[in-house]
């Protein structure tokens, strides 16, 4: 358990600054803005309890926006993902989450199920924070158009990355 | 009681959640960027301290670059032997001349809030009312134009970008003078638009764009940028020339504030015009 802590402790900070000192600034053609830093999120584990997964997903929304000087934005996208997880994990569940190794990764979950189960809570949150963001619904579309790409390459991200770094620990 | 906190035991999950987002939206209202720049207040103070601090960190990243861009911009005004300049405070410099009324004056300013890639963007500046800035006026950086001041408060300013869709800057093509005006695509921070230049006029690819000295707020030649291509769609009575911007809003950090000594002057005469 105490292992697992620091585990997460430690992505969160990584997360963020990768996302502060790197992934902020990327701008490709003035459109996407990738948010990788919600990796953090759908990664803790499956027997975290609700208030503690709230809890957390308001701190690292905070810490993102301390540092992009978008108070409070990020941390109310954050949080309402938090809040559909539990949900989306169940239309997704593999029946193994009550074995002490399982997480939500690739190599528990499948491609599939993992792919479709990021997508959606990336979803919900690039949809939240890409319209609080524009604060109007005048521009419904351009904002719908903006979050789609950025949707995309977080996915893209997020599920590479779990080739990328979870290799050796999965089967 | 003992059943509210059965009630609150069985939906913490979701009073939690509600609690929550309460809070991020309060902090939302009382500190977004964009009504702070319509509504200019005490919190702007608050968030502009804050913004600093994080600007003050962020900033030593960027030393390098910062450095250079200094050292280009010494480099060049030392090569056009504008040494009157003497120093009276420690950031404002006046010109001295008995031969020259001084019009202008830099006031150099530091960005301590900055966006480029939304739909209508605003600088933020760690100078205000106390330090001698005024709405309206002009903001440019060793590369080129930036902007025009918005809102001032005490100790901070909010910049309209000339990224911002009711942003018209009166532009001239350097070489042949003709005079047009500068608006933004909303495309991409790099390129705007140049419009009202008519057809007879000779442009090329590569010539200089800088401000006209037609509005009271930008000086006359301040850089805005270089033209990346042009074309006149069939019916139009005006050309459509895309401008590369020569200043970089995505790596700016120092800007010079331009007080215009004679805007009030120039603004009566405007304004006895009108009236006949």
């Amino acid at each position: 358990m105490n292992e697992k802590v620091i585990r997460n402790i430690l992505r969160l900070i990584i997360l963020v600054a990768l996302q502060v000192l790197i992934f902020n600034n990327v701008n490709l053609s003035g459109y996407i803005n990738p948010y990788i830093y919600v990796i953090f999120i759908i990664m803790l584990p499956f027997e975290i309890p609700g208030w503690l997964l709230l809890v957390s997903a308001f701190f690292t929304g905070l810490m993102i926006d301390v540092f992009s000087n978008t108070i409070g934005m990020h941390t109310a996208a954050t949080v309402l993902m938090a809040f559909c997880r539990p949900g989306v994990l169940r239309m997704f569940s593999i029946g193994k989450e009550t074995e002490s190794e399982a997480k939500p990764t690739v190599f528990y979950m499948g491609l599939y199920r993992f792919t479709m189960y990021s997508l959606i809570l990336i979803s919900i949150h690039h949809l939240a924070y890409f319209y609080i963001e524009a604060f109007r619904f005048s521009e419904f579309f351009k904002t719908f158009f903006r979050a789609l790409l950025s949707i995309s390459f977080t996915t893209l991200v997020v599920v590479l990355s779990q080739y990328a770094f979870s290799k050796g620990k999965g089967k | 009681m003992r059943n509210l906190i059965v009630f609150i035991g069985k939906h913490h999950f979701i009073l939690l959640f509600f609690i929550l987002e309460i809070i991020a939206f309060t902090l939302i209202i009382n500190n977004s960027f964009y009504q702070q720049s319509v509504f200019v207040s005490g919190t702007n103070e608050f968030t502009g301290k804050i913004n600093k601090t994080v600007s003050d960190i962020t900033g030593y990243f960027n030393l390098r670059e910062t450095n250079r861009l200094l050292a280009e911009e010494n480099a060049r005004l030392r090569s056009t032997g504008l040494n009157t300049f003497i120093k009276t405070s420690d950031s404002v410099f006046v010109k001295k001349d008995t031969l020259y009324r001084q019009q202008y004056k830099y006031i150099e300013a530091k960005i301590i809030k900055n966006s480029f890639n939304r739909r209508n963007n605003y600088l933020m500046l760690n100078k205000g009312s106390d330090q001698g800035i005024k709405r309206e006026m002009a903001v440019i950086s060793s590369n080129g134009i930036v902007g025009i001041v918005n809102e001032v408060s005490k100790n901070f300013s909010s910049v309209m970008s000339v990224l911002h869709k009711d942003a018209r800057i009166s532009a001239m093509i350097k070489k042949s003078k003709y005079k047009g005006t500068v608006v933004w695509n909303e495309s991409n921070y790099k390129t705007g638009d140049l419009i009202d230049i008519e057809p007879h006029v000779v442009v090329k690819k590569g010539d200089t764009v800088v401000t006209s000295g037609n509005s009271q707020i930008f000086p006359e030649g301040i850089l805005i940028g270089i033209i990346r291509d042009f074309s006149i769609k069939p019916g139009d009575n005006f050309y459509s020339i895309r401008i590369n911007f020569s200043t970089d809003f995505n790596r700016i950090e120092y800007v010079y504030v331009v007080k215009n000594f004679y805007n009030n002057e120039q603004l009566k005469l405007l304004n006895t015009q009108k009236n006949e």
